[in-house]
């Protein structure tokens, strides 16, 4: 098995917001979502899924509640809050900043 | 406010635990079915899809307690923090052991006496609404409270408004008539609807009824349920039993529930309604009773208070000669039965809490001593990464554990100071302090006890991460780093040995001037020579000795016989023994003086001839009553100095007449004597004018012997009771005591004694924490002064002087801890003024001792430091590092 590239680190808590915006999303829904946007590249493990959720809800950037899915299953689906569209402007932002910095460095090193 | 916020919801999260884990439980379980489709959907067997689904999910309670971790406590690091904290008092199991002794001390002693102030103060008594009972007196010029006269109170009882219940009571005493023979026995008249006002009901039978307090009523009796106990067997078809009191049948209609206690009447076992009148309750210038009353709803006290005072105003005007000056007086019941110990328990309360502080200072500068000498191991845990914040919770876990051993050690010191408090009470006084047996852990004292706690943990926690705050990392993890340490230790430490110091000074000087009050008072004039007497109270079977013949009879028998006893010098017959009370009063007219019906009012008592010479009591002019001095002589008085004093200022009293208010030719009697005052009111009245009958010509049925003997007066006690039975198997015969034991075991005398010793106790553990605090600090700053100390040698410095820089650091710390102290101690003397008895709360004498006690206990404490300072070798001393 080829190893996957790994989650860039404190990137979880955006990606999962993201995932939010549209609708809301059981946990493995958010995974399944993760893994089909990325085009099989990125791989949220459940190790690190499920104790992000944990910790999103204790911020209250999401609530959680128990809803039928269409295969008549009880799960829980995560919402986005206020609070927590607001979080994903700020990670947004800051990860964008990142990238933009990563890159510019890179750009230099690679014309060196 | 985030944080905050944060908080509450992992505060939630951790009460729904359960709810949290089935949720989580449930929400993997779907993932896991719905990856396992997944595969299922690839052509896998089901029962690989299964596996391969749990091998990509991995182990399920890992995952569990990472998403635990994510939103709870971090509870094992507080495990952590407390097994850390438990090796550390393992390491210096000294220090773990002297610590929650202290606090255990402090925490005990403090919650043992908020125990007796809960009971006492912050109980209600044991009635119905009893916020609305009020005690009910008669009040004249001399008495701020007075008994009721009968007759006055059926007037008032009739004539009031005010309230909804309103009924009286006075002691009594009955022979108790049983197969073993004639038992004395307290008792209590009521008027039948005492226990009514009171909202008692009875645990057996009933109460009064209405109209069994009339004439004629038939006999019935309440029994307490300590009487039916002890007395009947506890046996449950004692209702519509028969009794024989004195010589009449009672029928036992009730017994009174378990809870139940009126502290007037404490010891009363018996109650019965007052239905036939005594000679007293015919006439209504004479006063034996006192009431209760319940205010109606929405009645005021001033209202109900206004109220009597028109009806006794009424009164004075239709009887002037029984009433004039007659007024009333109110006060809350409560009032009237714990009154007079709130001072004395508030001012033990508060020395209990003033040792509480000092055992909290004490303890914390041990914490701060620990701190310094950790301040490496702190370094290096916070260089290793450990967050300040982590450092700080760590001493909050250690001063946390130890506020909690302190508190179970405290709270098990409490149990047992209070039953030994409540057992040092005897039973006599305990009677009428209802609230000594109630003490105990409630869950009042509990509360209490972990306020106290709680306030100490903080304090506990606070001591040393204030002094993390104030240090760098760096300073400690340098070799040389004690400077900066040292110098806020001197600050913070020599601050704390001053507070410990100043406190013990106001203890010291609170017990001092206790001490000096109890002496005084137990050695304030008596009048007669109270050592060597023994007393017993003898009752006479009422219809054997109807007549004053027999009664004389009897009288000469038991003084000839008791006489004849072993030991014994004299022997004599009072109806009230001295050092009582303000009671037995009478109210008098001298023949040949102006009168306008106001009330003379003095201490009556009747005494036998050989009376004053058994006390000793010093006659002044005149003579004493004559052994044939009987009814068939003509009435003799004799009086004591107040008296003469204050009603023939002046003038010879000897030949004069005194009377009654209405000088009832009966009443009239030949002053033939005059005595110096004999204490008769309590240890702290004041003396009292008084008159003595003669005793062989006014004959009571139960009175006291007194025999002075040369011998042990305890030893000759079972002779006296032996001989009186002998005499007559029908007497009740009771009290057994001595002279100096009924003097100790006065009220004023006992709760004197009770506040000197508990105070003194309280005063004795805060000097030893105090001078243990000083000399904490100084041996400290000794030892972190070593070095310098051998510097200064080594250029030439004298042992003298080391030793008097030593002490002179100690001398300033006590000079400024004393300086404080006395200050302080002063004002709170002032507060406790109703508490002593023949000194000032500035009584110099008192702070001078406490001064030199305190001044010369730190001295020596700290010569021991200065001695090991002094005698450092320097070459040691330079090489310590």
């Amino acid at each position: 098995m080829t190893k996957k590239p790994e989650l860039l680190p404190g990137t979880l808590d955006m990606l999962i917001l993201k995932t939010l915006t549209r609708a809301p999303l059981h946990g493995y829904g958010i995974a399944q979502q993760i893994k089909r946007l990325s085009d099989d590249v990125l791989t949220v493990e459940e190790g690190s899924l499920y104790p992000g959720l944990q910790r999103l809800l204790v911020q209250g950037w999401v609530k959680a509640e128990w809803k039928m899915t269409e295969t008549n299953r009880r799960a829980r689906f995560y919402t986005l809050t206020a609070a927590g569209r607001k979080q994903l402007g700020i990670e947004v932002s800051q990860f964008e900043q990142m990238i933009a910095a990563i890159s510019r460095v890179m750009s230099d090193a690679l014309e060196a | 406010m985030n944080s905050y916020l944060q908080f509450i919801r992992r505060l939630c999260l951790l009460m729904q635990r359960r709810r949290f884990r089935s949720d989580l439980d449930e929400e993997m379980t779907f993932h896991r079915d719905q990856v396992e489709q997944e595969y299922v959907a690839d052509g896998l067997t089901r029962e690989a899809a299964r596996s391969a689904a749990a091998r990509q999910f991995g182990n399920p309670t890992r995952l569990r307690e990472q998403s635990h971790e994510a939103i709870g406590f971090r509870l094992e690091t507080i495990v952590q923090d407390l097994r850390f904290a438990l090796r550390q008092f393992q390491r210096q199991p000294g220090f773990a052991v002297l610590t929650v002794a202290i606090l255990a001390l402090g925490i005990g002693a403090s919650v043992a006496v908020f125990g007796f102030v809960d009971a006492a103060l912050l109980e209600p008594l044991p009635y119905a609404n009893p916020n609305r009972l009020l005690d009910v007196a008669e009040n004249s010029n001399v008495h701020p409270r007075s008994n009721l006269s009968y007759q006055d109170f059926i007037d008032w009882k009739r004539l009031d408004r005010s309230f909804s219940g309103f009924d009286a009571y006075t002691g009594a005493g009955f022979l108790l008539h049983t197969s073993g023979g004639a038992e004395p026995v307290p008792a209590a008249r009521v008027t039948a609807g005492f226990f009514d006002t009171l909202g008692v009901r009875p645990f057996l039978g009933r109460t009064f009824r209405t109209g069994e307090d009339q004439p004629g009523a038939g006999k019935v009796v309440v029994l307490t349920y300590a009487a039916w106990l002890t007395r009947f067997g506890a046996r449950r078809d004692i209702v519509g039993q028969s009794l024989q009191l004195d010589s009449d049948n009672y029928t036992i209609v009730g017994v009174l529930p378990r809870g139940f206690s009126f502290a007037p009447r404490g010891s009363a076992e018996l109650w019965v309604p007052i239905s036939e009148l005594t000679e007293c309750e015919k006439r209504r210038s004479c006063h034996n009773l006192f009431a209760i009353g319940r205010l109606r709803d929405g009645v005021s006290e001033t209202v109900a208070l206004d109220d009597l005072k028109a009806i006794a105003a009424q009164l004075e005007r239709q009887y002037p000669g029984s009433n004039q000056g007659q007024g009333a007086s109110i006060q809350p019941l409560a009032t009237l039965i714990v009154g007079d110990t709130r001072p004395i328990l508030l001012t033990l309360l508060a020395g209990a809490l003033l040792l509480l502080v000092i055992a909290c200072v004490n303890v914390s500068s041990l914490l701060l001593v620990r701190s310094e000498s950790r301040s490496r191991e702190i370094a290096v845990r916070g260089a290793l990464g450990a967050t300040p914040a982590r450092l700080m919770r760590q001493f909050v876990t250690e001063g946390f554990l130890l506020a909690l051993a302190g508190f179970a050690a405290g709270i098990a010191l409490s149990v047992w100071l209070m039953g030994l408090l409540a057992h040092l009470v005897p039973s006599q006084i305990a009677a009428s302090l209802p609230f000594v047996e109630l003490a105990g852990l409630n869950a009042h004292t509990l509360l209490f006890a972990a306020v106290v706690a709680a306030i100490t943990a903080v304090l506990l926690a606070l001591t040393p991460t204030l002094r993390l705050s104030f240090q760098k990392i760096q300073s400690g993890l340098a070799e040389g780093g004690r400077g900066s340490a040292g110098r806020l230790w001197r600050r913070l430490g020599a601050n704390l040995a001053v507070v410990e110091l100043a406190v013990a000074v106001v203890l010291l000087t609170g017990a001092g001037l206790l001490g000096k009050s109890f002496y005084k008072l137990l050695h304030v004039e008596m009048g007669f020579d109270a050592s060597h007497i023994a007393i017993v109270n003898v009752q006479l079977p009422d219809k054997a000795y109807a007549t004053d013949a027999a009664r004389l009879e009897v009288y000469r028998t038991i003084e000839r016989r008791l006489g004849a006893l072993p030991g014994v010098e004299s022997v004599a017959i009072t109806d009230t023994l001295p050092v009582g009370c303000f009671c037995n009063t009478d109210w008098i007219r001298i023949v040949g003086k102006p009168f306008h019906g106001e009330h003379n009012e003095v201490v009556e008592r009747d005494v036998s001839p050989s009376y004053m010479a058994t006390l000793k009591a010093q006659l002044i002019r005149g003579r004493m009553f004559r052994e044939d001095e009987d009814k068939t002589k003509p009435p003799v008085i004799i009086i004591n100095e107040s008296l003469a004093r204050k009603y023939f200022p002046g003038e010879d009293p000897i030949g004069k007449k005194i009377g009654d208010g209405a000088l009832d030719p009966k009443s009239l009697r030949e002053v033939i004597g005059v005595v110096a005052d004999i204490r008769e009111g309590a240890l702290d009245d004041e003396m009292l004018p008084g008159e003595y009958f003669d005793g062989y010509q006014q004959l009571d049925i139960g009175f006291s012997v007194l025999v002075r003997t040369a011998q042990s007066e305890n030893s000759i006690l079972p002779d006296m009771v032996s001989t009186l039975h002998n005499i007559d198997h029908g007497f009740g015969v009771y009290g057994e005591s001595t002279m100096i034991d009924q003097i100790e075991s006065t009220q004023s005398a006992l709760l004197h004694r009770f506040a000197t010793w508990l105070v003194g106790g309280f005063a004795m553990a805060a000097l030893v924490l105090g001078v243990v605090g000083l000399y904490g600090v100084i041996a400290y700053s000794v030892s972190q002064r070593t070095r310098e100390i051998g510097v200064r040698m080594a250029l030439g410095a004298k042992r003298g002087t080391v030793y008097r820089m030593v002490m002179r650091q100690a001398a300033w710390l006590t000079a400024v801890g004393l300086a404080i102290g006395l200050a302080c101690s002063v004002g709170t003397s002032l507060l406790m003024r109703s508490l002593l008895f023949g000194v000032q709360a500035w009584d110099l004498p008192t702070l001078a001792g406490v001064a030199t006690v305190l001044g010369s206990a730190s001295l020596a404490a700290s010569f021991l430091p200065a001695h090991r300072a002094a005698s450092v070798n320097p070459t040691d001393a330079l090489r310590t590092e």
